[in-house]
């Protein structure tokens, strides 16, 4: 530093630098901010003390509290856990028919189920499983695979058509229309006649006729019974929908159903064994049960 | 009192100038070299892979879309986050990555495990209009992404200049790109090469027309790895690697 000199004006001191002959001012911070600077200085120093900090060549400060945020979170989770442990054992000992009997087991399996169902399955089957277009609703007593609590659960386990799962439910209806089974002409013989079960109102565009519903009824005793039945009421074991109760996946107007005879489409459900637990899926599949149309 | 005087630096731009980039690199010293030595920096576990030729594409569509503005990729070591997303975020899981897609901000929710959890039908019913099944979503629509077809024809530079930043892309891969990028979206092609140089990788039609190689093909394929690669039956967390096993 250069010599300490008095400002003349001012009587202050200078700092002793000098440009072009203007000199500064050596006006000292205020104690109290210095005071907190210095104070953040000695707490970032018992920081690294305490805390991981340092880096070195091959590893770093691990603080003298051992603080890891995983290891944190594993204990939290091992609280967690540890609390719910006394119910969590119960559920995975049980079927989901003993949990359906046991009123204070079910209790905790609906607010857990419930949990789990708007986070993982909310998105497609909308909330209180009300279903949204394509994707079933769970809270009607329309079933596609099954609607007892070993069928839901054997679905939720496994999924729909999951590519990941070797036990998942799988069941592709042909492609009538585009593999050339059927002529556009019969599907739209067996579209009018499938309408005609459950009583929908026939679409004029579609041109159906008594004729044609009696050409389409031989149709589908000809490609669909194998699957859909003699009455059109659907195969569980097959996960063949009820075509004649007027619930419809797709829709029930002439054009969807000639789209999907023509070239169905196949829902796909993800399968959740290994992303839920064992518990989970279980709560899941009461809770599901529960929504409505449970057997 | 200062060893060298300040005022020598002050006077001297060249002098301050050398200065400065001297405490700088002291600074990057200490702070980034550790990041490359510390073997524990990036976990070592099984199953992370590079992208295969389609999630490349699709993740390139979600960078440009700006997804990561609204969805962060980056599950934090917190019960309530693990709860609902799965296990915590790894650096491994973003090895590949370049730029990795953390984010800092959550609008929508965490993507960093969506792979597996919805079907390809409610992504790209999702993509097209997010509120036909999240009523509450304000998420803009992506509908445009079916619109899009894809270009095969620079898939492998992409994958080549990927490996000048150090992304292990074998010579096999850079010369089946633009094969694998067609196989992975179309139903019932021979994808036994594909899945041997990019196990996991989901395969058939993404969008609902399997006609086309579409850009929603591209972020349905990229959405469905997310989070899948890594085998968790044999991670262990750092903190639990002295314990005795």
């Amino acid at each position: 530093m250069s010599d300490i000199n008095k400002d003349e004006l001012t009587g202050k001191p200078t700092t002793g630098h000098v440009w072009d002959g203007i000199q500064e001012l050596n006006n000292p911070l205020p104690k109290w901010w210095l005071t907190v600077l210095y104070a953040c200085i000695a707490f970032s120093v018992l920081w690294w003390v305490l805390y991981p900090a340092i880096p070195g060549i091959s590893g770093y400060t691990k603080g003298v509290l051992g603080y890891d945020q995983r290891k944190v979170y594993s204990e939290q989770a091992a609280a967690a856990a540890e609390a719910q442990k006394v119910w969590i054992d119960k559920i995975s000992a049980s079927t989901t028919e003993q949990i359906n009997g046991d009123a204070e087991l079910l209790n905790f399996a609906m607010s857990g189920g419930k949990a789990i169902f708007n986070e993982n399955c909310a998105a497609c089957h909308a909330p209180g499983g009300a279903g949204r277009p394509a994707f079933p609703v769970l809270a009607d007593d329309d079933w596609i695979w099954g609607g007892d609590l070993a069928q839901i659960e054997q679905t939720i386990r496994h999924g729909v058509r999951a590519t990941t799962d070797d036990a998942t439910r799988m069941n592709i209806m042909p492609n009538f229309g585009t593999d050339g089974v059927l002529t556009p002409e019969q599907i739209a013989d067996v579209a009018a006649f499938v309408m005609s079960l459950s009583g929908e109102k026939s679409d004029p565009a579609a041109a159906a006729t008594p004729e044609s519903i009696e050409r389409g009824k031989q149709v589908f005793a000809d490609n669909c019974v194998a699957c859909h039945g003699e009455q059109g009421k659907g195969n569980l074991e097959l996960g063949a929908p009820n075509l004649t109760d007027s619930i419809w996946l797709y829709g029930g107007d002439a054009k969807t159903i000639t789209a999907q005879i023509t070239k169905p489409r196949h829902g796909v459900m993800p399968a959740w064994e290994g992303r839920l637990t064992d518990a989970q899926i279980k709560m899941l599949a009461v809770y599901v049960h529960a929504l409505g149309g449970g057997q | 009192m200062a060893f060298i005087r300040q005022e020598k630096f002050e006077t001297n731009s060249i002098l301050l100038l050398l200065g400065i980039i001297v405490t700088v690199a002291i600074g990057g010293l200490v702070e980034i070299v550790p990041l490359f030595t510390i073997g524990e920096t990036i976990e070592k576990v099984e199953g992370v892979r590079p992208y295969s030729p389609l999630e490349l594409v699709g993740r390139n569509i979600y960078i440009r879309e700006g997804c990561y503005l609204c969805h962060s990729q980056q599950i934090r070591p917190f019960r309530d986050e693990v709860e609902r997303y799965g296990h915590y975020s790894l650096a491994a899981e973003s090895m590949f990555d370049h730029p990795f897609q953390w984010g800092s901000k959550r609008t929508g929710p965490d993507l960093a495990r969506v792979g597996g959890k919805y079907s390809n039908d409610w992504h790209v019913a999702h993509l097209i209009d997010p509120r036909s099944v999240v009523p509450e979503s304000i998420m803009p629509p992506y509908a445009h992404l079916m619109e899009h077809q894809l270009d095969p024809t620079d898939i492998a530079e992409h994958l080549k200049t990927l490996k000048i930043v150090g992304v292990p892309y074998t010579q096999e891969e850079i010369d089946n790109a633009a094969a694998d990028l067609a196989a992975q979206a179309t139903p019932d092609a021979d994808t036994d090469g594909l899945l041997a140089r990019y196990p996991k990788a989901a395969t058939g039609d993404f969008d609902g027309d399997p006609a086309k190689l579409t850009e929603m093909d591209a972020l349905v394929a990229y959405l469905q790895v997310l989070g899948r690669m890594v085998d968790f039956t044999t991670y262990r967390p750092d903190y639990a690697k002295g314990d005795a096993q």
